[in-house]
This record gives C-alpha cells, sequence and structure tokens, in this order.
C-alpha cells in the first residue's frame, strides 16, 4: 500500500520564519506576512524526503508529516490522566 | 433583574409568545409562554414541564436514551451545527469519566439568546446539563455564563441544590468577554488556565478536554432542547422544523425591527415570516445580516423568501450560525458597518496565529480606507481574503473573510460609489453594536 502524507502547519505554533517554504517551494508557498500556505495535497513520494527534511528544520516544530490511509490512525493507548480515571 | 438588561443593549428581553400557548403550532417551546417575569422558579419550571427522567448507571438506557436524541436529530445551537448525539456518544465511550460543560459565553456581541434563555428559563438548561451528565456518566458538570446572567443561574442552582434535585453538582464560572471566548477548545482552556484562546486540535476535547478528561461541550439553548426530548421524545420533537432540520431555534431579530427580541421559530421559516415576527421592518431596509458576525449579509429583497435553515441559507454561502438576525435601515451604509464588524473582530483575534493576527488587521484596514472613501486596493484586498481560510486554529478568521466576501458581493453599488469618492449613508453607522475594549 502506498504511504500517503499530508503536510501540516501547527498555526499556533508557526511563527513564519519561512524555512519550509525555501526547503520545498513546491508545497509550501508564503503568504504576504511570510506565514506558509501548504498545497492542499498528499505529498509526492518524490518530494517525502525533503518534505521530512523541512519537517526536522522547523525551529519550533510546527511542522508535521501526517500519514493517511485508509485505516484509522494507530493509537497510542495513554491511561486517562488521573482525576478522570473510571473511578473517580 | 429583568430581562432587557440581560442582553447587548439592542435586542429587548424574551419575546411574548404571538398569542396563546400553542397558537403558533407548538412554539414557544423553549422561552416562557408569558411576556414579562423574572426567572421561572423550580417549581414553576417543574409545574410547566415535569420532572426530568432518571437514567440512572445503566449503559443500555444511556445508550437508549443517545439513540432517542439521534433519533430526534438535535444539532448544536452554538453556531457550528454539529449532530448532538454523535458528541454525547462519542464523550460517553471516551476513556475515563467525561465531564460536561454548558456554553452560555454568547461571545457574538448582538446576540442575546444564550442570555434570554438562561434568565427566564434557568432549569430548562440545567436539566439539560444534568441529563448530559447522566447519558456520558459525568460526574462533574460547569455552566460558564455571560456575567450579565450569572447571578440567575447561581439562585438557580442554589435552589436546585437545596432541593437535592440532580445527582450530580453543578457549577457556575463566569465566562470571558471576548468573541472567541465560547469556541469549544477556547472554553476548556479558559475553565482549565484562565485563558480564552483557542487551543490546536488534535487532541479533540471530546477525547482529551478538561484535565485530560473527555469533555462534552453544549451551547445552553442545545442543553435546553435535549431537556425537552428527554421528556417529551423524538417524535415531539420532529413535529417543528423541517424534517432535515428538525426542532425549533432562537433567534436574536435587532436592528432595525419593530419589536427587536429573541424570538423562538421553527427552523426553516422564511426570513420574512420571523422579521414579521419581530413587528416587520422599522424602515426600509437594504440588508440583513444572518447567522452572526461570521454569517452573511444578504440584499433584503432576496432575504425575505430564504428560509431560516443550513439547507435554506447554504445556496448563498450562510447558516443560520448563532440566530442573529440584523436589518439594516437604508441610510446607513453596509460598508460602513462592515468595516466595524471587520476592525472588531480583527481585534477580537486571540493572536495565535500569523494569518489570524496579520491578515484580519490588514484586510480591517483596507475597509476602513474603503469605508471613508480613501484609496485602496481591491486587487490586495481579495489576494489577502483569499489567504486566511481554513488556515487558523479555529474559524475565527474563516467566518471574518466569509461576512467580509458576502458584504462585497451585496454592496457592490455601494462600493463603486466609494470607489469614487462618495457614500450613500445620511446616517451614522452603528447598527451592529461593537463592545467597548475591555482591558484584557
Amino acid at each position: 500500500m502506498t504511504v500517503r502524507a499530508r503536510l501540516r502547519a501547527d498555526p499556533i505554533a508557526c511563527d513564519g520564519r519561512g524555512f519550509c517554504a525555501e526547503i520545498l517551494p513546491e508545497m509550501v508557498t508564503l503568504d504576504d506576512w511570510g506565514f506558509p500556505i501548504i498545497r492542499d495535497a498528499d505529498v509526492p513520494d518524490a518530494l517525502l524526503a525533503d518534505a521530512g527534511e523541512a519537517v526536522r528544520l522547523c525551529p519550533v516544530l510546527a511542522l508535521r508529516l501526517d500519514q493517511v490511509s485508509g485505516r484509522s490512525p494507530a493509537r497510542g493507548a495513554p491511561s486517562p490522566p488521573a482525576g478522570c480515571g473510571p473511578d473517580t | 433583574m429583568n430581562t432587557a438588561e440581560c442582553d447587548a443593549g439592542q435586542a429587548a428581553g424574551a419575546a411574548p409568545a404571538a398569542g396563546a400557548a400553542g397558537e403558533r403550532g407548538g412554539l414557544p417551546r423553549l422561552l416562557p409562554e408569558r411576556e414579562g417575569g423574572g426567572p421561572a422558579t423550580l417549581a414553576g419550571h417543574l409545574a410547566r414541564h415535569g420532572r426530568l427522567p432518571r437514567v440512572g448507571r445503566d449503559t443500555g438506557r444511556r445508550a437508549e436514551f443517545i439513540a432517542e436524541v439521534g433519533r430526534a436529530g438535535l444539532t448544536g445551537r452554538g453556531g457550528a451545527g454539529f449532530p448532538t448525539a454523535r458528541k454525547l456518544a462519542a464523550v460517553a465511550a471516551g476513556r475515563g469519566r467525561p465531564v460536561v460543560i454548558g456554553n452560555g459565553t454568547e461571545g457574538e456581541p448582538p446576540s442575546a439568546k444564550d442570555k434570554v434563555l438562561l434568565a427566564r428559563e434557568p432549569h430548562l438548561v440545567l436539566d439539560g446539563l444534568v441529563f448530559a451528565a447522566e447519558l456520558t456518566g459525568a460526574r462533574r458538570a460547569l455552566v460558564v455564563v455571560h456575567p450579565a446572567v450569572r447571578e440567575i443561574v447561581h439562585t438557580a442552582v442554589a435552589e436546585r441544590s437545596r432541593a437535592g434535585h440532580d445527582p450530580v453538582q453543578v457549577r457556575v464560572l463566569t465566562a470571558a468577554a471576548r468573541f472567541v471566548a465560547g469556541e469549544a477548545s477556547a472554553l476548556v482552556n479558559w475553565v482549565e488556565h484562565g485563558r480564552p484562546v483557542p487551543t490546536r486540535v488534535p487532541p479533540r476535547i471530546s477525547e482529551r478536554g478538561l484535565g485530560g478528561c473527555p469533555t462534552l461541550v453544549q451551547n445552553v439553548e442545545t442543553l435546553a432542547h435535549l431537556a425537552l426530548i428527554a421528556r417529551y421524545g423524538a417524535s415531539w420533537f420532529r413535529s417543528l422544523g423541517t424534517p432535515a432540520e428538525p426542532g425549533s431555534m432562537l433567534v436574536t431579530a435587532m436592528g432595525a425591527v419593530r419589536l427587536p427580541a429573541v424570538y423562538e421559530i421553527g427552523i426553516g421559516a422564511a426570513v420574512g415570516d420571523v422579521l414579521a415576527l419581530a413587528g416587520g421592518p422599522a424602515a426600509e431596509l437594504t440588508a440583513l445580516l444572518i447567522g452572526g458576525y461570521s454569517g452573511i449579509w444578504v440584499d433584503q429583497a432576496a432575504a425575505t423568501t430564504l428560509p431560516f435553515s443550513a439547507a435554506g441559507l447554504g445556496p448563498v454561502g450562510g447558516s443560520p450560525g448563532a440566530g442573529l438576525l440584523a436589518a439594516l435601515p437604508a441610510g446607513v451604509c453596509g460598508l460602513a458597518e462592515t468595516a466595524r464588524v471587520a476592525r472588531y473582530l480583527a481585534a477580537e483575534s486571540a493572536g495565535q496565529c500569523g494569518p489570524c493576527v496579520f491578515a484580519l488587521d490588514s484586510i480591517a484596514g483596507e475597509l476602513d480606507a474603503l469605508a471613508a472613501g480613501r484609496r485602496f486596493d481591491p486587487a490586495r484586498l481579495h489576494r489577502w481574503l483569499g489567504q486566511v481560510d481554513r488556515r487558523g486554529a479555529c474559524h475565527h478568521p474563516d467566518g471574518a473573510v466569509r461576512m467580509i466576501r458576502s458584504a462585497l458581493a451585496v454592496f457592490a453599488p455601494e462600493l463603486a460609489q466609494h470607489a469614487r469618492g462618495w457614500c450613500g449613508g445620511t446616517r451614522p453607522a452603528g447598527v451592529l453594536p461593537i463592545p467597548a475594549r475591555t482591558v484584557r
């Protein structure tokens, strides 16, 4: 199965450094204020390596590469925090 | 306190039913049957509606009730219109003990429906909150309310507490006075950290919200409908509204109408009929703002036959939103009104996301220039409007852009006039309320 991946930015964390647009101009352009506009499309296989590089180099860790597949994403199963456990 | 005090100073209190109960096809359901008077007491409330059915801890019984809410087709009345049963089921199935929060923030300045509902029928909302807690297995229930109605809700909660009425204890909190404070993640953030600004999604708050617990956030009007569905069932609920959008909804009618107030309508009533309910236009109208400050402007002639529903307003780019219907009289410049609201919405940005902070401010600046007849650059304005959609953590910037785009279309003739340096407005803008700047 081909892995489909989408590039996504956390708009709260992002402060418009613009590295992503330099590394991956095919997928990311900047708006008039220097904040990334990410193409609403899967990242092509040929660009996956560059996309990974953009994610690693984001100085504020605002960028991520989400896998999208037919299956629901594997979830970690963290325990509910103290205070909302089944018997509290 | 009377209800006239508990609104944004525009719409008056709860409107009377148009005649005796039943004359308007079973309306009102939520609002009192008689005009005037203070908040319903617990005894008065129980005399009108009877007791809420007890759900208990049996999960099968919970699931049956949630399925009944699904059959009723109740959707959120805070603006987003999400199916209530799906939220209930998600939170009930969450990991850990859920929390339920009634959302009476009503940060929308022209809207008064949640304040009026809480001021007149606080027990109906509290019933819905308690019922939602039972359906999801929550032991903690909070209601966050506009400061104008805090005392009334406190009194109602104390009355129930003394009577030992509820299986869960309800806490009352005062909402933050900000436009975005009612957004669900902002509400959780406000309760937990005192910061009324949205947080990033995921995680969804139905999975991990307050204190990391599965959290149900429901608008107070939605909870009031829930309390009635609990008693009277899905078929009764569906006897008003449309098959696709059943039930009634509260509408704040304000601006140039003869009787500005909060009204209850069957969903899908024609906009013109809602205007008639509000006494009809108080002047010749040019346009209506429908939904809220993130709703849409519609030319008044085109608006009157539109059904007040998602299906009716969707084709023109709108939605019932939080139930606002604001009438703009001829003589007041729609572009000037829009510029005022755009400036307010830009200032109400939580200040977290670049596109919201910078684009909305820049767009508001262009609209200021446009409204004042100064030079502005239409191409640049449209480019900026196109750079906002779905780029914030919440939908605040999207809503602002939607409203502004609709204004540029509806007020196209005015736009051409302004471009030539003159404005047809004969009266100052100010139909739509803008709160005084509050200290943050």
